[in-house]
């Protein structure tokens, strides 16, 4: 005899099984419709593979498994589907699920199948594969996939068979064992060869079934398989419950059997099992136990799977007047129903319909008084009172450190409780709250980990950035020096910042101080070139060919410097900062005047440069001299123009009107300086880009005039014209070299009065997200264009014989050159 | 008809809290029964005053915390914590004493702590020990057993006995007669062996193994606690530590009967209100540890302190006292005694944090 181990704790509720065993298992006339959920197992819903409107034969696949944890569904009868949509399905929250409709043609013809006579000639493998497209999933309750319980990873020692059926009223594993117990015998040989014929085979039954037991024992005669009777108690029959009892091991928290080598299997299952392999079936019925006082007939049926519930109930006399509550399941575990028409499905092992004086409604709860008793009652050691306790309080942290995951709900605590407490759903809330809980923890700690990990990134792509920008920097400052420029002195950031700053503080200076400054400068300039001019002399006499040489030199210098010093002092009476002074001025005397007494004194001076030029012997005095010159010219024509601008009329303005707008214009004036002061390198190109188009529209304009008017000074405003052009071709040179290759600045203007300011910083905030490629790209296609355009005006220009011919074949030249360079970098990139 | 919707479980076993208190109050009888042969209709006048009182408070509590009041006096939870409070105090306690202990014990000690199953004492005792603290003369004045009244005079009637609770009732005033009771006959004995005391003291040599009278109420108690067993209305955990450390306890000290013995472990067994303590007031689940190692741990510890008190203390006994004292540390003894749960190797604390 086989050493039985104690179940710990359990209960005994009322049997109630002799009312459903008095006949036997029961076929039912076929129903007018079947409803056949889609998913009737624990993993993913299986694949439809009918459509609406489509015949189907007894045993046909409806829906093939999707997965590996999952099972297919098969047509119960032949008939037709009329319908694939959400249905109320058998589930304790009532929903509703998707289902097939089977209207039955009544001739329930089988599709064409077959068994095996041999399972030994087939491979485990195989039979695994048979036993999931036939369809089975555990008929104990759960409902988990046969197939993927039976493949289990380590060695099985031992295959229990549970034919406990410890709730009450449940006789359908009973009725199945007395009527089809070869079968079943056979279907445990099928289990024990696929699972590689465990040391133990063991059936564990009640002692409250000796028919069953009677019936089992002649096919048991020559074979390893044990058969154990053991006290009736619930829940003996629970999974981990039944090995505890067999085997005195324990199920590890969290594991499953097989974790100890240990695979239980369900009679019901066997028999599915035996049916699909021997016979080539697949589950499309199973034994449902209909029982209780509100149906005169108690009793076992063969049900086909999608029988409404209404449809069993009707065949056993079943008056609604005596029934408060329908049970799919036992009066312990099984869930009630709010819908009659739900169907039957492969985990239905009963259906009661208790009568109120039977089950009746539960009295209100009362204080628990922790009597301990549900304690004494648990099948799994656990202190139900405390547990209660704590869900009530919802402590979920102890809840946890009193096991409460290890709780299996079989009821047993709320059934003793003599305060009538529904500890079990309690228990049921508190669960689903606590993985509730656990899975927003995983939410949010994804979401975190993403932030960071976003944080980092961004944070490794600003020192990536920051780090070429140094470089370019640098690269750009060597280039500067290389190339003599002064400016090049100033390598870093903040120089060229402060710089800038001090450009624009100077310019926001007030004009008095700028001009006594100026001023300074002009009296500097003349000592110095008296100086240098007596030096001339001196060495003229004493007849030194080289001091002369430089003296000469430095005199011409002496006078440029003057010139400019002139110039800028001038520059700052007529323009810019210094309206003020102009607009005093003008106030104070005709503007004409002043204006026509610096034409004729920038004549004179231009003459005197022209001679000088004329008896210049030495190229670079010449080419001195000659720049000088150019100033000079240009400044004529700026105070020819303004005398031109300056109406006749400006004398008689209204000293208070004047004072306005000069006010204004001031305000005007130093508002564009201080945004000149902060704007970056690439917004002061695009400015200056503009406002040099917008000169040399208006020189182009007086060019025009004047050659209309056959002016003297056609040559010299054409030569401006030049000039100011070649300074828009350099500028917008280095504004592509500056934007196409610059990302962002980090002075950013605080001024946002400009549009275009705003515009640059979306197009560098887009050059930011673009990729490498993607930048090289539009670099490309930018070059392209602009060679388009360039090309365009050159032949224009060709044309026209124009003399800018050759500046902008120089321009379109060096744009050709920069695409085939850039084109070649992507192609690099691309490779 | 719609159908309900309910969770499982559909059975239940036909029990409930109000049955198991009537349960425990029937258990009581032979106790009662013991204490009215010996010390007369005191306890059931005590009981009677007790339970009048504790109904009224509880139906008082009740209506103010607006609950329907027949709802929670059926489950006779006041009722049980009355007798049990009447059963500990001394017969023919002035009525006032009885009707203090006892509304101390349902408004303060059970009600104020949110009721029935959350009050962290044991009302009964709660009740006693405030008397005990507060009118220490009556407290300590117990009943002469009736067989020992001097020469000359009668036990009192069941008239007398009420005369004397309720001193209005009688135009000259009667008063009960008092005598030590075993407990305090070893407390005070400096100079005799326990032999001589035992032939010395009628309480002794008049009885079989402890106390005259205090014997058969203890054992009455007893009666009634193996009954409540064999009813599964609580474990034999608590009860039996507690009296297997007393009388270990007892045995230590005994000190083979010289002067200086705080008495045998069956004195002390059949004594005071061990009995009573053991089966009545250790085994209430509300206040005592919950699983059967805490509930072993609590009673040993009640044990211990019970023969600590009535040994070194200055009351006449401990078990209130050892009961309070432990019912402070029944949520710490939880915290550490959880069972080992299905598929652990080990039990867990309750205060472990999730690893």
């Amino acid at each position: 005899m086989r050493k039985i181990w104690d179940l710990v704790g359990g209960v005994h509720p009322p049997e109630n099984k002799h009312q459903s065993v008095q006949q036997p298992i029961g076929r039912l006339p076929l129903p007018e419709k079947l409803v056949i959920p889609l998913n009737q197992h624990i993993g993913a819903p299986p694949k439809l593979v009918v459509n609406i409107g489509d015949e189907v034969l007894k045993g046909q696949v409806l829906a093939e498994p999707n997965g590996m944890v999952s099972v297919g569904v098969h047509a119960p009868t032949s008939g037709v589907i009329s319908d694939i949509s959400d249905y109320p399905i058998p589930h304790p929250s009532g929903m509703s699920a998707r289902c097939i409709t089977l209207i039955p043609d009544n001739y329930d013809r089988w599709i064409e199948h077959a068994g095996l006579d041999d399972f030994r000639a087939c491979s485990p493998a195989k039979l695994l594969e048979l036993i999931r497209e036939a369809g089975i999933a555990g008929l104990g309750g759960a409902g988990f996939p046969a197939a993927v319980k039976l493949s289990a990873r380590k060695p099985v020692s031992t295959l229990i068979i549970n034919a406990t059926e410890c709730e009450p009223y449940i006789t359908a594993d009973d009725m199945l064992i007395r009527e089809r117990a070869e079968d079943i015998v056979e279907g445990i040989r099928i289990l024990a060869y696929i699972l590689g014929d465990p040391e133990e085979v063991l059936i564990g039954i009640e002692d409250n079934k000796p028919e069953a037991y009677e019936a089992l024992q002649p096919y048991l005669a020559d074979t390893n398989i044990e058969l154990v009777e053991f006290p009736t108690r619930y829940p003996s029959g629970g999974e981990k419950q039944l090995i505890q009892i067999l085997t005195g091991k324990e199920v590890p928290s969290g594991g499953m059997p097989a974790d100890i080598g240990i695979v239980c299997q369900n009679i019901g299952t066997t028999y599915a099992i035996q049916r699909a392999i021997r016979h080539g079936e697949p589950l499309i019925s199973r034994v449902t136990t209909v029982t209780g006082r509100a149906c005169t007939l108690n009793r076992n049926y063969q049900t086909l799977i999608g029988t409404p519930i209404s449809h069993l109930l009707k065949h056993n006399g079943y008056d609604h007047h005596h029934c408060a509550r329908l049970i799919m399941g036992g009066p312990m575990m099984g869930f009630t129903l709010t819908d009659m028409d739900v169907p039957v499905i492969k985990t239905t092992n009963c259906i009661l319909a208790p009568s109120k004086e039977e089950l009746p409604t539960p009295p209100p709860a009362q204080a628990c008084i922790r009597c301990g008793m549900c304690a004494e009652a648990c099948p799994a050691s656990l202190l139900p009172q405390q547990l209660f306790w704590y869900a009530q309080s919802q402590n979920y942290e102890r809840l946890e450190a009193h096991n409460l995951f290890d709780c299996i709900e079989c009821g047993a605590c709320s059934y003793v409780c003599p305060s009538n407490i529904p500890l079990v759903q309690y228990y049921r809330a508190a669960k689903g709250e606590i993985r509730k809980q656990a899975q927003e923890k995983i939410k949010s700690d994804r979401a975190r980990a993403r932030f960071e990990f976003q944080q980092a990134r961004k944070a490794k792509e600003e020192a990536e950035k920051s780090a070429k920008r140094e470089a370019r920097k640098k690269a750009a400052a060597e280039a500067r020096a290389k190339s003599g420029d002064p400016a090049a002195t100033t390598d870093s950031q903040s120089d060229i910042v402060q710089a800038a700053m001090a450009r624009a503080a100077e310019k926001q200076a007030s004009p008095e101080a700028q001009k006594a400054k100026l001023e300074r400068g002009v009296a500097r300039a003349e000592n110095h070139l008296q100086t240098v001019e007596q030096r001339l002399l001196a060495a003229e006499q004493d007849g030194n060919e080289q001091q002369v040489e430089q003296a000469r030199a430095a005199v011409a210098d002496a006078r440029l410097r003057l010139d400019d010093a002139l110039a800028k002092l001038q520059a700052l009476e007529t323009e810019g900062a210094s309206t003020e002074n102009k607009v005093m001025e003008r106030l104070q005397a005709s503007p004409n005047e002043a204006l026509q007494k610096k034409i004729a004194s920038l004549r004179e001076r231009i003459a005197i440069t022209e001679q000088k030029i004329a008896e210049a012997d030495d190229e670079a005095l010449e080419t001195a001299l000659q720049n000088g010159l150019d100033k000079q010219i240009g400044k004529l024509k700026e105070a020819e123009k303004q005398l031109a601008e300056t109406p006749a009329g400006d004398a008689v303005l209204t000293p208070a009107g004047t004072t306005d707008a000069a006010a204004a214009a001031i305000a005007k004036a130093q508002a564009r300086a201080a945004a000149m002061g902060n704007l970056s390198e690439e917004d002061k190109l695009r400015e200056s880009i503009m406002s040099l188009e917008g000169r040399i529209e208006k020189a182009q304009a007086k060019l025009d005039e004047a050659r209309a008017s056959e002016s003297e000074h056609v040559d010299a405003l054409q030569t401006g014209l030049n000039k100011l052009q070649q300074k828009l071709l350099d500028n917008r040179e280095k504004y592509f070299a500056l934007t196409g290759q610059t990302i962002g600045s980090e002075e950013q203007p605080q001024d946002a009065a400009s549009v275009a300011i705003a515009r640059a910083q979306a197009r560098a905030v887009e050059l930011a997200n673009m990729s490498e490629q993607d930048k090289l790209r539009e670099a490309v296609n930018s070059l392209k264009g602009r060679l388009e355009k360039s090309r365009q005006k050159l032949r224009q220009a060709e044309a026209e014989g124009s003399e800018h011919v050759e500046a902008l074949r120089t321009a379109s030249e060096k744009l050709e050159a920069k695409l085939a360079a850039a084109e070649q970098q992507l192609a690099e990139y691309n490779a | 008809m719609a159908l309900l919707k309910l969770t499982s479980p559909h059975a239940h076993a036909a029990q409930n809290t109000g049955a198991v208190m009537r349960l425990v109050l029937l258990a009581t009888i032979p106790g009662l029964l013991a204490l009215t042969v010996f010390f007369g209709w005191g306890s059931l006048i005590n009981i009677l005053i007790a339970g009048t009182v504790a109904v009224c408070c509880e139906a008082l509590v009740m209506r103010l915390r607006k609950r329907p009041v027949m709802f929670y006096l059926r489950d006779c939870s006041a009722l049980v914590t009355a007798v049990l409070l009447g059963l500990a105090l001394p017969p023919l306690a002035p009525w006032w004493v009885v009707v203090i202990g006892t509304g101390f014990a349902i408004l303060i000690a059970k009600h104020l702590y949110g009721g029935l199953g959350y009050n962290p004492f044991n009302p009964a005792m709660v009740g006693y020990v405030v008397l005990l603290i507060s009118f220490p003369v009556q407290m300590t004045a117990w009943a002469t057993p009736l067989p020992l009244y001097p020469e000359g005079l009668s036990a009192p009637s069941f008239w007398e006995s009420l005369q004397i609770v309720f001193p209005v009732l009688s135009p000259g005033n009667i008063d009960a007669v008092t005598a030590a009771t075993p407990l305090d006959t070893f407390k005070h004995n400096s100079s005799l062996l326990v032999t001589q005391l035992y032939e010395k003291t009628p309480l002794f040599s008049q009885a079989h193994w402890a106390g005259l009278g205090w014997e058969w109420v203890n054992l009455g108690f007893l009666a009634g606690g193996i009954l409540l067993l064999a009813r599964r209305v609580f474990t034999w955990h608590a009860p039996v530590a507690m009296l297997s450390s007393l009388a270990l306890c007892a045995a230590l000290f005994y000190d083979s009967g010289s002067s200086a013995s705080h008495g045998s472990p069956l004195m002390h067994l059949l004594s005071g209100g061990t009995m009573l303590g053991a089966f009545f007031i250790v085994t209430d689940p509300v206040t005592s540890a919950t699983s059967n190692r805490g509930r072993l741990i609590y009673g040993a510890l009640i044990g211990v302190l019970i023969f600590i008190i009535r040994s070194w203390g200055s009351y006449p006994d401990a078990v209130a006292f050892a009961v309070l004292l432990m019912n402070f540390a029944a949520p710490l003894i939880d915290n550490y005694t959880l069972p080992r749960t299905y598929g652990h190797t080990k039990s867990r604390r309750a205060t472990k944090k999730k690893e």
